[in-house]
């Protein structure tokens, strides 16, 4: 029981990290309708981002935790949001009346562009930083084995619990949000009621890049090694993500993200670690065969 | 033409601004990557500047920018555009000469005066990707299914050949149509519930598969020995005839036929091997394109939903696709496995499928010949500039990307269509559809 509340908790943070890139995900396929490959080099960037600044932080002397996190955070957001734009600028945008298969190539093109680039100008070996925010609860103890709630643990679903809700209100509320539902309900009729379409899919992405960035951070935090390879399986995870939960849903990159986090975890915890990554795959592919518009996707309707 | 001095002027500082605007971009994406540089000491990470590089990139992507929206303006005042001549076009029409002569070319290479044994060595690595391409071309070309998992099929193929030469002594020849079939089979087993899939859902769910592969490969440590892989595989005889300088059981290939033994010969040999492996992939592709499996291929990849409407079915016929394209990635893993004599899960990764659509998709998908040039350009390229091996798949990735901002559809896209409603007496078809070029 222990061991399984352990897990859970466990699961639950990682899930947190997955289903905040995944929002990245689903959004830009809601919208654009292309899967953006290099999102997950996007969340690397991320992580190497706040890891130079925590660094950087560390040689000016600002050691004073909360304000050192909150720069962090800032910085991680703000660089890597520029990366995200200049992603879709480059890469994406002239590429947008094109055939499907060349957006997706394109896409895997800057992807493996990024990861060599931050390859050679930060080094192939893993970075590993000391806890930042050591300690935490026990949160129940029997003889056996204790429950830890690790400090890092609540801030990170705190973090993500606060995101998604300013996000959904974004969404919801604002002009902005109003401008990308409706670009995902029909991108040409937004056009011509004088929603400017390139700049609303540039903000999708700046803010898909934002949230990556977080969960960069989050990661770089939690487990305190990076390297420049992060981005691949985390990628793909979180797609696996997006499409569980129903891709183009925000509540559903959620939801779907926590579940592979939980489903990754308890199948290290209870099965066999090395087939961890087998598992995340194996579902995608379950899900894409059974219900394909995943768990809170609507149907996708093909018009001739 | 003469422009006006006020337009040229304003176009100046439009472009200046415009180039001011990127770097100011360049800068602050140069300032945490490129200008802070994380290294390893001894108390831990540390932080070294490197802001001459962060002035190099800004200044780069300046002048760059600058001298694009230049090119960009000048080429608008030559007014519209005219339509070009297809290259495409004018090299598919010259193919009927030229490939016959690439055939004879690549015939007589180990006998040329450049071919000593890295040129070789090059050519036979450039022929496997070369049959890689034209295999997978069979599933993305032509069947119109991204296929990023393909280097499953040739890990498939390549462990099949080792483990039945190291387990059961069979030859080269025998376990070439085993692999080929198990490569096949696979491909049935991976495709059958995923091909219902649309396009790029098709291609993140084959990603995974290849991945998953790996993963097992890596960790089935009693099949494939894990992460060290298999080594001492047999290399191939020239039809029982082995390459060495004596073979206790009997004849060798240079006694046999009577020349001084050279360790030449297993390279030919190998090229050959490979060359012709190649050349009946594209034979078969050639072939099958024009039987009915092969234009329901195509007619699937141009629209899915009118094939249904005329009864197709649409997963038999993938499935057939992926099936054959898996086949031909089989024989080429069982050749990559006798070649290196080595294999392990390291030689299989996603950047190998990445490398091969890569290869099949800027040639032109569907393309015979562009995936040649783009073999011979993206393997052969990099091999002769080793220094830059760091720098190699940075190159690579963004050549990507560039290729397809440039040509969405591959660098030789152009196809005549097989069939016309109205064939034009004398040309043989109807008005060209235009051509597919529609970079901005």
């Amino acid at each position: 029981m222990e061991y399984f509340l352990q897990q859970l908790i466990n699961g639950l943070t990682l899930g947190a990290i997955y289903g905040l890139i995944a929002i990245g995900y689903t959004m830009v396929y809601g919208i654009v309708g292309m899967i953006n490959f290099a999102h997950g080099e996007v969340y690397m960037i991320g992580a190497f981002v706040s890891l130079i600044t925590f660094l950087v932080l560390g040689i000016v002397g600002i050691t004073w935790l909360p304000f050192a996190l909150v720069i962090v955070l800032v910085s991680a957001m703000f660089f890597t949001a520029f990366y995200g734009w200049t992603l879709e600028r480059i890469a994406y945008r002239p590429l947008r009346q094109s055939p499907r298969l060349a957006a997706l190539i394109s896409a895997i093109g800057m992807s493996i562009f990024l990861q060599n680039y931050v390859q050679i100008l930060q080094g192939a070996r893993v970075k590993p930083l000391p806890p930042i925010l050591p300690g935490g609860f026990t949160v129940m103890e029997s003889e056996t084995f204790p429950v830890q709630l690790s400090y890092m643990q609540i801030s990170i679903i705190i973090l993500t619990v606060v995101l998604m809700t300013v996000f959904s209100l974004v969404i919801a509320r604002t002009s902005l949000g109003r401008a990308q539902r409706a670009c995902q309900q029909d991108i040409k009729m937004a056009a011509l009621i004088g929603i400017d379409v390139d700049r609303t899919i540039s903000t999708t992405f700046v803010m898909g890049a934002m949230l990556a960035a977080v969960a960069g951070m989050m990661v770089m935090m939690y487990y305190g090694v990076i390297d420049f390879f992060i981005g691949f399986l985390a990628g793909i995870k979180a797609f696996t993500a997006a499409v569980l939960g129903g891709i183009g849903s925000l509540p559903g990159a959620m939801l779907g993200g926590i579940l592979i986090g939980l489903i990754e975890v308890f199948w290290s915890a209870y099965f066999t670690i090395e087939y961890k990554d087998v598992a995340a795959f194996s579902i995608l592919v379950l899900v894409l065969i059974f219900r394909p518009t995943g768990l809170l996707g609507k149907p996708e309707i093909e018009k001739v | 033409m003469t422009v006006p001095a006020a337009a040229s002027a304003g176009f100046l500082v439009s472009a200046l601004k415009e180039s001011a605007f990127f770097a100011l971009i360049a800068l602050v994406l140069a300032v945490p990557l490129v200008g802070l540089r994380t290294v390893q000491e001894v108390g831990g990470l540390q932080i070294e500047p490197r802001w001459a590089w962060v002035a190099i990139a800004v200044g780069a992507v300046f002048v760059g920018r600058f001298l694009l929206g230049s090119l960009r303006h000048l080429l608008a005042m030559r007014g519209p555009r005219k339509e070009r001549p297809a290259v495409a076009a004018a090299l598919q029409a010259s193919l009927r000469y030229l490939a016959p002569l690439l055939v004879v070319f690549a015939v007589a290479l180990p006998f040329l005066p450049i071919a000593d044994r890295y040129v070789l060595d090059v050519a036979i690595l450039v022929l496997t990707y070369i049959m890689l391409g034209w295999g997978l071309n069979i599933v993305v070309g032509l069947a119109g299914l991204l296929d990023l998992g393909y280097v499953a099929f040739y890990a498939v193929g390549a462990y099949s050949y080792a483990l039945f030469a190291l387990n059961f002594g069979l030859s080269f020849w025998v376990c070439l149509p085993i692999a080929g079939l198990l490569a096949a089979c696979f491909g049935v087993l991976l495709g059958f519930p995923v091909l219902r899939l649309r396009g790029d859902y098709l291609a993140i769910v084959t990603l995974g598969f290849g991945e998953m592969v790996r993963i097992i490969l890596i960790n089935w440590y009693a099949l494939t020995n894990g992460p060290d892989g298999l080594s001492g595989i047999p290399r191939p005889s020239f039809f029982g005839l082995p390459f060495a300088f004596k073979d206790p059981g009997g004849e060798t290939f240079h006694s046999f036929f009577e020349i001084a033994y050279s360790p030449g010969h297993r390279v030919i040999f190998l090229y050959y091997l490979i060359l012709a492996l190649a050349l009946l992939t594209n034979l078969f592709t050639l072939r099958i394109r024009k039987l009915p499996v092969g234009r329901t291929w195509e007619a699937l990849r141009e629209d899915e939903t009118a094939c249904r409407s005329l009864g197709i079915n649409p997963t038999n016929t993938k499935l057939t696709a992926f099936a054959i394209g898996a086949m031909f990635a089989g024989f080429a893993g069982s050749f990559f496995a006798t070649r290196q004599g080595f294999i392990s899960p390291e030689s299989f990764t996603f950047i190998e499928s990445a490398i091969i659509v890569a290869i099949v998709v800027l040639g032109g998908m569907g393309s015979q010949i562009g995936i040649v040039i783009a073999a011979v350009l993206l393997i052969g390229g990099p091999e002769f500039v080793r220094e830059l091996q760091e720098f190699r798949m940075l190159a690579f990735g963004g050549l990507m990307v560039l290729i397809m901002i440039w040509r969405p559809r591959g660098l030789l896209s152009f196809r005549e269509p097989t069939l016309r409603l109205h064939p034009i007496p004398g040309r043989g078809g109807s008005p060209l559809p235009p051509p597919a070029d529609s970079s901005p």
